[in-house]
């Protein structure tokens, strides 16, 4: 802004003044304009935090953290517990991170190191795209298309070979429930963590790829030997971002989990999560007890939430190892 | 240049097997030491053509072995959104046509026929509003994070907008029921409010990306020229910069549009007199006219929730690829 002033000290001073008033309201507007927008964005953080944390008062202070434990869901008695949800949230969102990490970081090592580039720029749109899909389209697929699959074939199969494990030790029944939630959210959250990952497996420095290389390493050495360890935070960052969204998710779950209330070990059983059973039952719900108990599973979301994502900052800033090694 | 960064496997095959053997415990920089000790007589014979034996031929397939693993991932994945884009337009095929998108739904869902026009015109009017909140919001958040604030203030911005990034759309939806609808009534307004809060981080990330690439040997000239900040802002920075951030609007519309948990409890009764006010109460809209209706479980109602279904994911990829082709082409003009 200095140099604008020194600037205008060679004008007539009409157009001096003109200038330098004009401009320093225009600088003043743009700025709180800019300040504003921002403190808005922040603002709105604090009152998503609050409000949440109002609507669910009436049942925290009823339940109190007995909530998180509780796995009794009796709307019509005014009995309400989360563990249920946080049962099913937690699994669901396991099995998707189980199927989905091996598989996006094998894709993002086909589309950064194997594919061609003509051919990693074509799968590699595609693969976002699957992001693209609405949770509510998913969903519906799931239901009609994925269900129908997986109880006739795949679950039979599974609970036939891998009876013996009590994830998959109930006979499957409607092929809705806890499995397919899972298989879902994998879908979900594949090209989240892939197209993360990719773009940090192409940054891994090529004087480390070539020096492996170099020393008869494969490809396939190159890649466990060189570039996986040099980007194991940033794919860390990124599953936590996946995990995020899994454990996010309401829509899509709502529509295949089976809206189940209580806990079963088999993945073939019913269940329900904290976002899905919002979903479900917001719109229905039947006192002011009922609507605060369904704030209060929002607020646990909102706070493991809040927790993954800054795990995923913090694991990004500080386990970064080329940032730490240049 | 990226892709094959490690060379053609074959340029390996040319080494003597012995190299290989203890290689991958080497490759940290600890020399192991080797215990057999070389001989003469271990040298390959170099009279005839180099093949890869043993242990090296064992290494190469196992190599092979994850390419292959890995490609096939990739095809699964392309195989996944094939099925899904086919499954619905398979599906959807029975009931498209032009006065699917133009006829309102029978008064009885049971019915067959009909359309969706009204929620096609209901996500309009909701997402535009949305976009007409976030993006100037966006934009100039994303010009206070690189153009004013200091590295610190702009760090902890970050990490705000990256925090509401995170946040679970349905907590959104309780928030803005919350504030706008207890007490009230659900309305289009409502809805618009929580879509805007999901695109404000999608639009002021990536302008501030966009922003970041401006070289600044452009500002610099500005200044140089005495021009004020913001007009520099106005005439230098938005215009170079306008590319991307038409890019990260239209990707964030199309997140927007097929946005469903929000809106299941902002803007999802209504009757069937439907105005398009957004202020006057809930608009019909496409993602819940779908989620209703997979609820529902009611033949004519599912087909009708495969043509909405259609018309939402071919304007979404659409809107993706449109995005595509434009950052592409403000990349070529950087």
């Amino acid at each position: 802004m200095s140099s604008s002033t020194r600037l205008a000290g060679a004008l007539p001073g009409n157009a001096r003044s003109r200038v330098r008033l004009g401009d320093r309201i225009g600088d003043g507007v743009l700025y709180g304009l800019c300040l504003g927008a921002a403190l808005l964005a922040l603002l709105a953080l604090a009152l998503i935090v609050y409000k949440v944390i109002a609507g669910a008062s009436p049942s925290v202070s009823r339940f109190g953290l007995g909530f998180l434990t509780h796995s009794t869901w009796e709307p019509n008695f005014g009995i309400f517990g989360a563990g249920t949800f946080i049962y099913g949230t937690a699994v669901t969102s396991l099995v998707a991170l189980v199927l989905a990490v091996p598989l996006a970081i094998s894709i993002a090592l086909y589309l950064s190191m194997v594919a061609p580039r003509r051919v990693s720029a074509i799968i590699g749109p595609l693969v976002e795209m699957l992001a693209a899909i609405p949770s509510v389209i998913l969903g519906f697929w799931g239901i009609i298309v994925l269900a129908p699959f997986l109880q006739a074939h795949l679950e039979p199969f599974l609970h036939s070979v891998l009876g013996f494990l009590p994830i998959f030790g109930s006979t499957p029944t409607t092929g809705t429930g806890l499995f397919i939630a899972g298989l879902i959210l994998t879908i979900m959250v594949v090209p989240i963590i892939a197209s993360l990952s990719r773009d940090l497996f192409l940054s891994v420095p090529r004087e480390l790829q070539e020096g492996g290389a170099a020393l008869g390493a494969t490809r396939w050495e190159v890649i466990r030997g060189v570039v996986l360890p040099s980007s194991a935070s940033g794919v860390a960052a990124a599953t936590c971002l996946g995990l995020g969204r899994a454990l996010g998710e309401a829509i899509a779950v709502t529509q295949v989990v089976g809206a189940g209330n209580a806990i079963h070990a088999s993945l073939f059983q019913t269940g329900d999560t904290l976002a899905s059973r919002i979903a479900d039952q917001f719109q229905g719900a039947t006192s002011a007890l009922h609507i605060a108990s369904l704030f209060y599973l929002g607020l646990i979301l909102l706070v493991i939430e809040l927790l993954v994502n800054v795990a995923a900052q913090w694991i990004a800033r500080h386990f970064d190892v080329r940032r730490v090694g240049s | 240049m990226m892709n094959d960064p490690v060379g053609r496997p074959q340029d390996v095959t040319d080494l003597p097997p012995e190299a290989g053997g203890s290689f991958e415990r080497s490759l940290p920089g600890v020399q192991e030491p080797d215990s057999s000790g070389m001989s003469a007589s271990d040298l390959p014979d170099l009279s005839g053509p180099l093949t890869p034996s043993g242990n090296l031929r064992r290494r190469q397939l196992v190599s092979r072995l994850f390419e292959a693993a890995q490609t096939a991932s990739a095809l699964l994945a392309v195989a996944v959104l094939g099925l899904v884009i086919y499954s619905v337009t398979a599906r959807a095929a029975s009931v498209l046509s032009l006065s699917f998108l133009t006829h309102d739904p029978p008064l009885v869902s049971g019915e067959s026929g009909g359309g969706i026009a009204p929620a096609i015109l209901g996500t309009i009017v909701i997402v535009a509003l949305a976009t007409v909140i976030a993006m100037p919001i966006g934009v100039l958040s994303a010009l206070y994070l690189t153009e004013f604030a200091s590295p610190w203030t702009a760090r902890a911005f970050r990490l705000v907008l990256d925090l509401l990034n995170g946040l679970p759309t349905i907590v959104v939806g309780l928030f803005v029921f919350g504030l706008l609808v207890v007490g009230h009534h659900q309305s289009g307004f409502a809805a618009s409010v929580a879509l805007a809060i999901i695109m404000l981080p999608l639009i002021a990330r990536a302008t501030q990306e966009t922003l970041l690439l401006v070289p600044a040997g452009m500002r610099e000239a500005a200044d140089a020229l005495g021009v004020s900040r913001w007009r520099t802002v106005r005439g230098v920075v938005l215009p170079a910069a306008r590319g991307g951030i038409l890019t990260a609007t239209v990707l964030s519309v199309a997140r927007a549009a097929g946005e469903t948990a929000p809106l299941i409890f902002l803007s999802s009764i209504y009757g069937n007199t439907i105005s398009l006010n957004p202020f006057s109460g809930a608009l019909p809209n496409i993602p819940v006219y779908i989620f209703t209706s997979s609820e529902a479980a009611e033949a004519n109602g599912f087909a009708r929730a495969w043509g909405a279904a259609f018309v939402l994911l071919a304007f979404i990829l659409f809107a993706n690829i449109v995005s595509r082709t434009l950052s592409r082409r403000s990349a070529l003009s950087r």
